[in-house]
């Protein structure tokens, strides 16, 4: 299990939902993500699981939905506008109190856009992306090795919490291959038992019901305070996030994903260069680091976002440190050729630490 | 004591919330009963759509999962991948299956997923009041065709029944209506069949059934029932139009 392999992303996310026991798979192709359904329909059969391609995003997201009612573990995986086709099932799955894994390797937009990576993708994983107010489990993995990782716990959090949890890559996450080293899947916790799901009654006494309609008087509003529960449990107790120098630092910067890698980079090279510039990194977009945010500017005045998108993360940003910081953004939308080096980082952090 | 007459076991002992002369209820019976005699309410997962059909959980005494308008195919597809030897059958008004499911439908039939599909035709939209349905025939007065539907501006009604059965995946088509006794007691038997069929393992079966809504047609239930066979069943032939049960022994 412990051997070294050189994998692409795309293909350690799925070597990960693997090891967790993810024996189901319904999507649909889009670039830049072809790798996860490939691997999945290579391998999935051998373990006696299902490797389906749906008709379409609409398709593949229902089926999900419905191996989930069914109590497996299953994973869809797709790109922007795939994701935003698979937004009604999303929000019917969180109504239903449903548990799976999504995949979102962001292109750049809006609309068809391009093939490269970006980020702005955001708000749309962050704030629900589907109708009727709710969130899922995001996790924004910046290299191989953690997107292995993070399927694993994607799933966990996933089945504990009862709610969808999405895995959001990107084109340069997804595509590039670098070291990963496999390890035994152990579960985050003790697992809930999944008597919930539909298997046919065999001979239990009462009907299981999968479903996200509440007629009764007060039933809805009830049902959805319970999930709004669950989103407060977890903003308590999930939160994953990486900092680096934040105890001396007198400018924090800040960004998630591949943006991240070139800005640990930009970093270091600021620090070589005498500037006392922390990071934090949020591995957990939902829920969002906020106490780390408040507690980390209480003595740093001056955060500096860098997204791969017009600003997206930089409002959740803001709303965190609550005014007790000075946040500044720095972004560019994605596109060819669009990818922040890590010298214009370093230029950045010189130009915001000044002034 | 003879009886001769009873509640199925598949079906809750509750009031429905039908409209009166609404054959939903009629059709529940249908398919409960056919479970019953299979012996198959131990091991049936039913998919509920959107609209009147959705509160399937309150009638039917089985396993349910609710799904997206349209998508019921799908989700019949994801359970059934997970749980093989259950049986698995989704319920469908004509708004769901023939509209905006025409995608899902199509292709779990192409598929040849070994799921039931129940397609209740009653040529409008019920729980939204009485729009529209792909369905609906010439000259239909619906409330978003308050003219009559114009074959040439809003299209023509979509024989389902007759399309499914051209698919390699589907191994047995057909359309029953419940408008009168004896109709009722071959639909019975039609729905029994596709249930046994999947039983079997045989693959996509597919029932339409021609079924009346009286409140959104303006009718009272036996002016309903007229409708059905005066004027649907001229564009909706009753028959079966694919069954390979004989050619699979």
């Amino acid at each position: 299990m412990n051997k070294r392999l050189f994998v692409k992303g795309n293909e350690a996310v799925c070597i990960g939902a693997i090891a967790a026991g993810c024996r189901y798979y319904f999507g649909y192709p889009i670039t830049p993500q072809n790798e996860i359904p490939e691997y999945m329909s290579r391998e999935l059969p051998g373990l006696g699981g299902t490797f389906l391609q749906a008709e379409s995003e609409v398709a593949a997201i229902n089926m999900v939905l419905g191996a989930s009612a069914a109590g497996a573990r299953v994973m869809t995986s797709s790109s922007g506008p795939g994701i935003s086709l698979k937004a009604e099932g999303l929000s019917y799955m969180a109504g239903s109190e449903l548990p799976a894994v999504i995949v979102n390797m962001m292109r750049c937009g809006p609309g068809l856009g391009g093939i490269d990576a970006s980020q702005a993708d955001y708000f749309q994983a962050v704030k629900g992306g589907g109708h009727g107010g709710y969130h899922m489990i995001v996790l924004a993995p910046d290299s191989i090795q953690e997107l292995y990782d993070l399927a694993m716990v994607a799933f966990d959090l996933a089945d504990q919490y009862r709610m969808p949890a999405m895995i959001l890559g990107d084109a340069m996450i997804g595509q590039m291959k670098e070291a990963l080293i496999p390890h035994d899947y152990k579960p985050l916790g003790e697992l809930p038992n999944k008597d919930w799901c539909v298997t046919g009654k065999r001979g239990r006494e009462k009907g299981n019901t999968v479903k996200s309609l509440y007629l009764a008087d007060g039933a809805l509003e009830a049902h959805n305070w319970r999930l709004h529960g669950r989103y407060q449990d977890l903003k308590d107790q999930q939160v994953r996030c990486e900092t680096i120098g934040i105890e001396d630092a007198e400018l924090i910067l800040t960004a998630f994903g591949s943006t991240a890698r070139i800005a640990k980079t930009a970093v270091s090279m600021a620090r070589q260069a005498g500037l006392k510039v922390g990071l934090i990194r949020p591995i957990t977009l939902f829920p969002f680091p906020e106490q780390i945010f408040r507690q980390a500017t209480e003595r740093c005045n001056r955060v500096l976002c860098v997204e791969l998108n017009n600003g997206q993360m930089v409002e959740d940003v803001r709303l965190s440190v609550d005014r007790q910081a000075d946040v500044r953004f720095y972004g560019r939308p994605g596109g060819t050729g669009s990818l922040p080096t890590p010298e214009e980082l370093f230029e950045q952090l010189q130009k915001h630490y000044k002034d | 004591m003879i009886t001769v007459f009873e509640r199925p076991r598949s079906l809750k002992p509750v009031s429905s919330h039908f409209c009166p002369g609404c054959h939903h209820g009629t059709v529940h019976r249908l398919v409960a009963r056919a479970l019953d005699r299979l012996e198959l309410q131990q091991q049936t997962i039913g998919i509920a759509s959107v609209g009147c059909s959705v509160l399937l959980y309150e009638y039917f005494d089985i396993d349910v999962v609710e799904s997206p308008h349209g998508r019921a195919p799908a989700v019949a597809t994801g359970v059934k991948r997970v749980h093989p030897d259950s049986i698995v059958f989704t319920y469908q008004g004509d708004g769901d299956l023939a509209a905006i499911g025409t995608a899902e439908i199509i292709h779990a039939a192409n598929r040849g997923e070994n799921i039931t599909v129940i397609f209740v035709n009653n040529t409008t939209y019920g729980m939204t009041g009485g729009q529209m349905a792909p369905t609906s025939l010439g000259g239909q007065v619906t409330t978003t065709t308050p003219y009559g539907r114009d074959l040439e501006k809003d299209g023509n009604p979509i024989r389902m029944a007759e399309m499914m059965a051209l698919l390699d995946g589907t191994h047995f088509s057909a359309r029953v209506a419940v408008d009168a006794p004896k109709r009722v007691a071959q639909a019975g038997r039609v729905i029994q069949k596709a249930f046994e069929m999947q039983k079997n393992g045989a693959g996509f079966t597919f029932v339409e059934v021609l079924a009346a809504c009286p409140t959104n047609w303006g009718l009272s239930a036996l002016d309903a029932n007229e409708r059905i066979s005066q004027e649907m069943m001229p564009c909706f032939p009753l028959g079966t139009f694919k069954d390979l049960s004989a050619s699979q022994g």
